[in-house]
């Protein structure tokens, strides 16, 4: 592994050489290194490309890291990750994925991940996509995320895009069974001219469901962003969503949270505000002593902190 | 020290140009001065113009005989000047610690940020991770606020109506807060506030009424006056009193 290699894995999965416990790195495209433990399967698939992870019911504490790193431009990867979470497991999974594209094509990684959350099961997926590179080729990513939710399980999805990342759309679909729980937390923020768009579905078909999708961003340049949110009530359930956006300059974002009660029971809440950065708080950051850019970085990474 | 030298500030309205601040010449040379007034006499205004928040229309500003007039905001608080806002301002994400330790000016230490905290009767354990966000208390935004000028430690700080939005039990250990701060600043305290008892506490007390500074000197000699002062700025809601009870 080369040293760009192992700058974007220190990036995308705060890893410093080998992680403890199971992992699966992907390097352009191919295995780079596997580890497995007693109680979590790693196994390529047969029949399209991609891995499954088994998690052993009652496993507790255990992490996975599966990250995936392109540097050779013009790389197309496109690959299904298949998750089993046994019942009453209690997991970190750590996905996410680093392009440093240097040439002038494309690198693009296309993924898509099924979860098996299983009964009475606790999963904390952590996604961090950055990009790099001073190429002219694009550094494109398209995460799709099925979430499939078993009784009393739950789910807590933190994703995050804080750089060079082109164009992405980001699909997660998700559906929550009896008293089960699915907490998304996206932070994102585009520059230059690149676009992001999120479109998060949500169907709370159990008694007691619940799902919280909420959604900071920073649009600056000449950016565009769209958010897409959509809860549908089948049960006696919550669901809320909330898009906060903080544009820049002359970007652009547009949120379009929507909500579908089929219930009369189902609680259903969905919030969405987007405006520039208050001028007082300028001000204010601007009387203890920091320039205005300085106060509007500090603006920015408290936001998306 | 703090001079203005011959200070007007003018704002359009719908009935044409209103003047705010009318020619105003005073000098601050530390110590403890409360600013004090009728509400809309200019009394914010002339905060937020010694902060570089508002620009005058005319006159000089002078921080230790530098012309400062021209210095933005920034150079301003660099140069020693702190200022706690009526309304603190909200912000999401931004936690309690940051925006001590961005008053500071230095990485802090949790113990140094529970002396800040504690100084405005807030315990730090319960505070220092919170977000400076809506999910704070109009009161406890406010001692945050003056939580952050404690942390800079300037030459001058200018607290605008800090008592604003404070329960009484809290008063007290405001009152205290600020005898402290004159003892361990030794610098400039502009404090603008309607309490008699923050009135107490000063040095020296300007009056300020419809952009003029009506009077400004040692307490002893301004606060008899200011009681019949206010007596006669009254007058128009007494009137109408005595009509009512006709």
């Amino acid at each position: 592994m080369n040293d760009t290699e192992k700058e974007l894995l220190k990036i995308i999965a705060d890893m410093d050489g080998t992680p403890a416990g199971a992992y699966n790195i992907r390097a352009n495209g191919s295995l780079a290194g596997r580890a497995t433990t007693e109680n979590i399967d790693i196994r390529t698939k047969t029949d399209k490309p991609g891995i499954d992870i088994i998690i052993k019911p009652g496993t507790k504490g255990e992490t996975v890291h599966i990250p995936v790193i392109i540097d050779a431009s013009g790389l197309n990867d496109l690959v299904y990750n298949d998750f089993y979470i046994g019942d009453n497991a209690d997991v970190t999974i750590m996905a996410g994925c680093g392009i440093h594209n240097c040439g002038e094509s494309e690198s693009r990684h296309d993924g898509v991940h099924t979860f098996y959350v299983g009964k009475g099961a606790h999963v904390k997926y952590v996604e961090r996509h950055y990009g790099e590179g001073d190429g002219t080729g694009g550094r494109n990513m398209n995460p799709t995320t099925v979430v499939n939710i078993s009784d009393d399980g739950y789910m807590e999805m933190e994703t995050s895009q804080i750089k060079g990342i082109d164009s992405t759309y980001r699909k997660t679909r998700a559906t929550v069974s009896d008293g089960g729980t699915l907490i998304i937390h996206e932070k994102i923020m585009t520059h230059g001219t690149q676009t992001a768009d999120t479109d998060f579905s949500v169907d709370l078909n159990g008694k007691n469901s619940s799902a919280n999708v909420i959604s900071r961003s920073v649009a600056r340049d000449k950016s565009h962003q769209r958010f897409l949110s959509n809860i549908n009530g089948n049960n006696v359930c919550n669901g809320h969503t909330e898009c906060d956006a903080i544009i820049m300059d002359e970007a652009n974002v547009k949120a379009s949270p929507t909500l579908g009660a089929n219930h009369i029971d189902a609680a259903l809440i969905h919030e969405a505000a987007i405006g520039k950065i208050a001028g007082d708080q300028l001000t204010k950051l601007m009387t203890l002593g920091l320039t205005e850019q300085q106060a509007e970085e500090e603006i920015i990474n408290g936001f998306l902190k | 020290m703090l001079e203005l030298k011959n200070i007007s500030f003018g704002a359009l309205t719908d009935d044409g140009k209103k003047e705010i601040i009318k020619d105003i010449s005073i000098k601050f040379d530390g110590g403890f001065i409360a600013i004090t007034g009728p509400n809309g006499g200019g009394k914010s205004t002339l905060a937020k113009i010694i902060a570089g928040i508002e620009k005058p229309t005319c006159g000089k500003i002078y921080l230790d005989g530098e012309d400062i007039t021209g210095l933005s905001v920034t150079e301003r608080a660099r140069r020693g000047i702190s200022f706690a806002f009526q309304q603190p301002v909200r912000f999401k994400g931004i936690t309690v610690n940051d925006l001590i330790r961005l008053a500071a000016g230095r990485d802090i230490t949790v113990s140094e940020a529970c002396d800040y905290l504690s100084q405005v009767g807030l315990c730090a354990r319960d505070y220092i991770n919170r977000e400076v966000n809506a999910s704070l208390s109009g009161g406890e935004l406010k001692r945050i606020e003056i939580a952050t000028v404690l942390a800079r430690g300037t030459a001058v700080s200018i607290f605008d109506e800090p008592e604003a939005g404070i329960d009484l039990w809290s008063f007290s250990n405001l009152i205290n807060v600020f005898e402290r701060m004159r003892e361990r600043l030794g610098g400039t305290i502009i404090i603008i506030s309607h309490q008699e008892r923050i009135l107490n506490i000063a040095d020296k007390v300007a009056v300020l009424a419809a952009g003029e500074l009506t009077a400004y000197g040692e307490k002893e000699a301004v606060l008899p006056g200011l009681l019949d002062d206010s007596f006669d700025a009254c007058k128009v809601l007494k009137d109408s009193m005595k009509e009512a009870s006709v």
